[in-house]
């Protein structure tokens, strides 16, 4: 049985691969739209998902909010004012001075490209997930809108 | 499947490798000398309020279930104690030792199922339906019965491939967040997930009093909790998945001492 299911994530994903070129993906988006194209070059996607940036104090409403972001189930991070912040993944205080715009896009988008291993959600992507909820089927995490205001947003974390 | 996974990901690049790591996740199991039980991550206030019967709100189900273990039903009006005499005696150790294996089914079956089995066999009753008053009330009276006894699972060797089956959920990840359980309760057991401590996954102590339900609930109820809360879909109540992901569960917790009815935040 998970054999089965290990192929056909390779098949469809060597499919994709093969038909999209290099980084391309095509998808839904919660408002059944194309989840957008976008270039990885090297370990970023250095062009907004959206043609243009994010606005900064949306993305850090969505990186404290439990119910769209919830970043800080998993992560803490310089918000005084969120009682219960997670220690599962490493502090967001100063990731925008250890990566550049671009990184932290691929990072949002796609960290299991990174890190296969990585328990970190791809908050831009639909394809190889299993027995997803009925209500979430089809939908990444975030909108492209909303990931490219959690990048402005992380952009500004620069201490 | 790494000699393969290496081969693949190097042939065909980072989003095969990407895809891959969906499917199986690595993680370690708990040596047994780290195995602790949900209770010793709690407050010492909810610990207190589980040792203390007259607090324990979970003891009021295991008295309606004495009641209802006495009580005839059904065309055959009869009653478990008809069957099975006083609980203190014939049920010690039967939830040390469940999920157990069904001739007739010829699939594994918890608790629940065997009583509403004992019901739909034996009283020619109707089944209680998932959830209700009546079976939590009845399974936490007879699992109330090996309070304090070793978890020691079923060594039936005809459970092997469901519990094999139910080792394999555990590693899956699943759901539009993409977790296996391995992922919160193997590696990150005793850390935060937003304000909760994650605990090992142990079952020691279902059903149990959840404070967030204020009530009592099953271990399929808290399974189902844990899906969703990963946006997965959950399967019914009574999936043979549930049944499947107890049996590795209680094999996991082998040792371990039965609480029922514990109490959990
Ligand atoms: C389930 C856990 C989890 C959630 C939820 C999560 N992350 Fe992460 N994140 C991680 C882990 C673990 C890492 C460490 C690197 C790795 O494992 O890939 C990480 C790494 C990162 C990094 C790189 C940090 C560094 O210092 O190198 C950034 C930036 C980041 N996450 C941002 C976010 C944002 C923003 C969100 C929400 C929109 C989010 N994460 C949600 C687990 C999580
Ligand atoms: C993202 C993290 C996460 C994932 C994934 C997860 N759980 Fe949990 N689980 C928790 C947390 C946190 C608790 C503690 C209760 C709470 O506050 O929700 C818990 C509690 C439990 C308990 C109760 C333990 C007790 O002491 O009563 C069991 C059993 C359990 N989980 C099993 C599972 C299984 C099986 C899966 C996979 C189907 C799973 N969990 C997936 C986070 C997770």
């Amino acid at each position: 049985m998970t054999g089965r299911v290990r192929l056909a994530a390779l098949v469809i994903g060597a499919a994709v691969h093969l038909a999209g070129g290099a980084g391309a993906e095509e998808a839904k988006e919660a408002d059944g739209a194309v989840l957008r194209s976008f270039d990885v070059v090297g370990d970023a996607i250095p062009a907004p998902l959206t043609g243009r940036r994010g606005d900064p104090d949306r993305g850090r409403a969505i990186v404290v909010s439990r119910q769209t972001g919830l970043c800080l189930l998993c992560h803490s991070g310089p918000f005084p004012e969120e009682p219960f912040q997670g220690t599962l993944a490493p502090d967001l205080r100063g990731v925008g001075s250890r990566w550049s715009e671009g990184q932290l896009r691929l990072r949002i988008v796609d960290p299991g490209r990174l890190n296969p291993e990585t328990i970190m959600p791809s908050y831009y992507r639909t394809d190889h997930l299993r027995q997803v909820g009925r209500v979430w089927q089809g939908r990444p995490v975030l909108t492209a809108e909303q990931v490219e205001d959690v990048v402005a947003f992380l952009t500004t974390l620069r201490d | 499947m790494t000699a393969c996974a290496g081969v693949a990901r190097r042939a065909l690049g980072p989003m095969v490798g990407a895809a891959l790591g969906i499917a199986v996740a690595a993680a370690a199991e708990i040596p047994v000398d780290e195995r602790r039980s949900g209770f010793d991550f709690m407050s010492r206030a909810l610990q207190d309020m589980q040792r203390d019967d007259t607090l324990n709100p979970g003891m009021l189900w295991v008295l309606e279930g004495e009641e209802l273990w006495h009580r005839k039903a059904g065309a055959g009006n009869l009653s478990c104690a008809d069957c099975h005499g006083e609980a203190t005696s014939s049920m010690r150790g039967v939830a040390a030792r469940y999920p157990s294996y069904d001739e007739e089914t010829r699939r594994p079956v918890d608790l629940q199922g065997r009583v509403n089995f004992c019901r739909t066999r034996h009283q020619q009753a109707p089944p209680l339906a998932p959830e209700s008053q009546e079976l939590l009330a009845l399974v936490a009276y007879v699992a109330h019965q090996s309070r304090g006894m070793a978890i020691a699972p079923d060594p039936d060797p005809r459970l092997t491939p469901f519990r094999d089956r139910g080792r394999r959920l555990f590693h899956e990840r699943q759901g539009q967040l993409n977790f296996s359980c391995a992922h919160c309760h193997d590696d990150n057991w005793g850390k935060r997930l937003g304000g909760s401590v994650i605990p090992q996954a142990h079952p020691t102590g279902y059903p149990i009093y959840r404070l967030e339900w204020q009530g009592l609930g099953s271990l399929q109820r808290r399974l189902r909790n844990c899906l969703v809360g990963v946006r997965a879909e959950p399967y019914p109540y009574d999936a043979p998945e549930y049944v499947d992901l107890e049996l590795f569960l209680m094999d996991r917790a082998r040792g371990l001492t039965v609480e029922t009815p514990a109490v959990r935040p």
